[in-house]
């Protein structure tokens, strides 16, 4: 286990043309991670998350991608995913190949891939379309009653980046609040890199806290408010304002572009992108 | 006649509201089924259990959460577990009363598309995606899908199929591997339709105040079944509205509140 910068762990873990899955559902989103792939040029990766949210909305707007495997690919609560749709409707800035599961799927792979598992079952994709389009989604008969099953392929990613609310100084890690399939996700992957709100002495973590241990983790990156405008619990919420403001943002290219631009491509660090953002400055220059 | 004092989509989401009963176990999508879900636990259901797919289980927002795993229906839940066991041990366990679901389109059948208008490959609209609906539509117990009545959304051929209502009908739901029963009704902004016992066709039962049942036949884009006695839903109460115009002004000033500046207090 390594403690390092953000810039060092993804240039060290990460490269072109691999499957990432940065994943977080909804909560603890690893948004700086992302920002420093987008910085760091990153090209040709598979991406992987259930739900895309708005941090693959803006490495694919960015061409890091040539392929996402999702769930549910909108804003939540505000629409759709500007920049996912211009990728699959018109392919810009470049093709995306997509492979589309239902959220109980791709739970199932991530789970299978945990497990080293090649594959997962579940009684899914009922009268549901996706197997004709997704050629991943199989079936099996039970061994014991006959009943067809539906399958999907274990997720093994090369690397899971995760942001989490604490590590202790030995690398261990304590995620709390809403977990999504981050513990099945990190331990499906080859490498594993954290980012963390701080590190402590000792975790305190209750007996059945959702705890990776720090043989399981390559890399831990102290990074405050690392999930922003995603949220840790117990730290900081949600900015709901900002996942509405994005829908105009990310609507047309040149608006995103000169977003990104500025607040991501045009700032070192995640301290930097906070620093960047307007109700930021405002709250600067009243202070 | 005086125009009512409520709109549509209010009278929508208090019948959907209704639908749920005390005690009730209930998955709950983001939107109308989220405020409709949220009503029925601030007036005649205060014991209803939500689960969001998040995995918050009996949560009580005070605020509608905009996404599906905003903060406080973490705080607020018995017990927040994790995904996978969501849709392995509490929805495929059969543990779920009632879902309730969303979609961009609806057959005569029940169906739902909620991921593409025009060809999946390439599409005219991507949409989000069906999410965890494939397999709440499939092991609920039973299903209440709200959505507006149009010809654009109620139309007579999916242009992809991503949750099972009652398949081709006429049983074939039952020869699935589904074990919930499938939708018990579909709540719109005209009215609420509901399967046929044999045909499991869609069939106009109930209809709002103000609304004709011709109004409802001309928002659906195949020839509509209407029942010999079509019921008149009683419009919302003063209590019914008054509930939820204040749970949606808590929630618009909740989600416009900046969170920023306590996670840059978070900055060294």
């Amino acid at each position: 286990m390594l403690t390092c910068s953000l810039h060092e762990a993804i240039a060290r873990y990460v490269e072109d043309g691999q499957t990432i899955a940065l994943e977080g559902f909804t909560h603890l989103i690893p948004f700086a991670a992302g920002h420093e792939i987008i910085r760091q040029g990153r090209r040709d990766l598979h991406l992987v998350r259930m739900t895309p949210d708005l941090i693959y909305d803006q490495m694919i707007g960015m061409g890091c991608a040539r392929a996402l495997t999702f769930s549910w690919g909108g804003n939540p609560g505000v629409g759709s995913l500007h920049r996912l749709r211009d990728a699959v409707e018109r392919s810009w800035p470049g093709p995306l190949a997509i492979h589309e599961h239902s959220h109980a799927g791709m739970a199932a792979a991530y789970t299978a891939g945990a497990a080293r598992l090649p594959f997962a079952m579940l009684r899914g994709y009922i009268g549901n379309g996706l197997p004709a389009v997704n050629p991943q989604i199989q079936s099996v008969q039970c061994p014991y009653t006959g009943e067809r099953i539906a399958t999907v392929p274990a997720m093994n990613p090369d690397v899971t980046i995760l942001h989490a609310q604490q590590a202790d100084r030995d690398g261990n890690i304590l995620l709390r609040g809403i977990i999504g399939a981050q513990k099945e996700a990190a331990l499906a992957a080859s490498k594993l890199i954290v980012t963390v709100e701080e590190v402590v002495d000792t975790l305190a973590a209750p007996m059945n806290a959702i705890v990776l241990p720090h043989w399981v983790v390559n890399a831990v990156v102290p990074v405050p408010a690392g999930a922003y405008p995603a949220y840790a619990q117990g730290y900081y919420e949600r900015d709901n304002a900002f996942y509405l403001a994005w829908d105009d943002i990310a609507r047309e290219r040149d608006t995103f572009t000169a977003w990104m631009e500025r607040h991501v491509l045009g700032t070192p660090d995640h301290a930097g992108f906070l620093r960047s953002l307007p109700v930021a400055s405002r709250e600067r220059s009243e202070a | 006649m005086a125009a009512p004092a409520y709109t549509p989509d209010e009278m929508m989401t208090v019948a959907a509201a209704r639908m749920l009963w005390d005690g009730c176990v209930c998955f709950v999508g983001i939107g109308v089924p989220s405020a409709a879900a949220n009503l029925a636990r601030f007036t005649h259901a205060p014991n209803v259990v939500l689960i969001y797919e998040s995995g918050t289980i009996g949560t009580r927002p005070s605020v509608l959460p905009l996404s599906i795993g905003d903060g406080e229906l973490a705080e607020s839940a018995t017990a927040v577990v994790p995904l996978p066991e969501v849709f392995s041990y509490w929805l495929q366990g059969g543990r779920i009363d009632a879902g309730f679901l969303g979609a961009a389109q609806i057959d005569r059948f029940g169906n739902l598309n909620s991921t593409v208008i025009g060809d999946y490959a390439r599409p005219k609209t991507r949409l989000p995606g069906a999410g965890g609906a494939p397999e709440i539509a499939a092991h609920a117990r039973e299903t209440f899908v709200v959505l507006k009545q149009s010809v654009r959304t109620f139309v007579p051929r999916l242009d992809f199929c991503s949750s099972a209502g009652f398949m081709e009908g006429a049983g074939a739901r039952g020869r699935s591997p589904a074990t919930g029963a499938g939708p018990r009704a579909v709540i719109t902004d005209l009215g609420i339709l509901r399967p046929a016992a044999d045909s499991e066709e869609l069939t106009l039962c109930e209809r709002y105040e103000g609304v004709a049942v011709q109004d409802v036949v001309a928002a659906t884009g195949w020839p509509l079944k209407v029942a010999a006695q079509v019921e008149t839903v009683a419009p919302p109460t003063p209590e019914e509205l008054k509930l939820l115009r204040d749970l949606h002004a808590r929630t618009r000033a909740a989600h416009n509140r900046p969170a920023i500046l306590r996670a840059l207090k978070r900055l060294p």
